[in-house]
């Protein structure tokens, strides 16, 4: 199982900040992939994937990045700190 | 070095007074704050900023330690609010020492490129009728290539 979060308007739009999820996705592309075939809130928060950042164990990743190990995998818009 | 993130505002003169209080052997100190300023349009009530715990902090620590070592400060400091913020209330600051000012304007100018892009914060504009998330700038994304090591300034 790994633990997913959401935030900003990816998570108003998944409808939740977080859940336990059981995949055999290899990377986080996939895991993208994957999550957009839910429901149509996962559809849209995932509609245009260049505009969603990953973070892997609380570490920004690329899409290729793999999932193997991951024990937590974050997705955000592009951060607006500052 | 110092890294903070809370909810509650600060007094920004006093958090700058106790960091250069604390420099020995610095000639320099600088510091940035943002605040929150209302729209082109007016009319913002409050601002809402999230961020993700755990992340933002270990990215901060991250982003100052880099600063550092890169300009051989003698040290840093960076502090962020989430939650809500009214308009005009300071949403940030960072603070610089070196022995020099080049020094420390460009570690503080560092801190401010990744601390924008690199660190999990996400800005949400509430008016009495919307509430928008902020776009991220294509600009802060670009300001970050000045500080690869293979970019030439012209």
């Amino acid at each position: 199982m790994i633990e997913l979060r959401y935030f900003a308007w990816i998570r108003e739009r998944v409808g939740t900040g977080h859940e336990s999820y059981e995949t055999q996705a290899a990377t986080v592309a996939d895991l993208i992939e994957e999550l957009r075939g839910r429901d149509e809130g996962y559809a849209f928060a995932f509609s245009d994937p260049a505009s969603v950042r990953v973070a892997v164990d609380q570490e920004l990743v690329e899409p290729d990045a793999p999932l193997k190990g991951a024990r937590e995998v974050a997705f955000f818009p592009p951060m607006t700190g500052g | 070095m110092q890294v903070r993130v809370q909810s509650e505002i600060f007094d920004m003169g006093a958090e700058l007074n106790r960091f250069a209080e604390r420099q020995v052997n610095a000639g320099a100190v600088v510091s940035f704050s943002g605040i929150v300023r209302d729209l082109a349009t007016g009319g913002l009530k409050f601002m809402v900023i999230e961020h993700y715990p755990g992340m933002t902090e270990k990215a901060l620590q991250a982003i100052a330690e880099d600063a550092v070592q890169r300009f051989q400060l003698y040290d840093a400091f960076i502090l962020h609010r989430y939650g809500p913020l009214a308009p005009s209330d300071p949403i940030m600051m960072v603070a610089t020492a070196a022995r020099h000012r080049g020094d420390a304007f460009a570690g503080a100018e560092f801190l401010m490129d990744f601390l924008k892009s690199r660190a999990p914060f996400w800005k949400k504009e509430i008016t009495s009728d919307d509430a928008t998330w902020v776009e991220a700038r294509e600009a802060d994304e670009d300001a970050l290539t000045r500080w690869k090591p293979d970019h030439s300034p012209d």
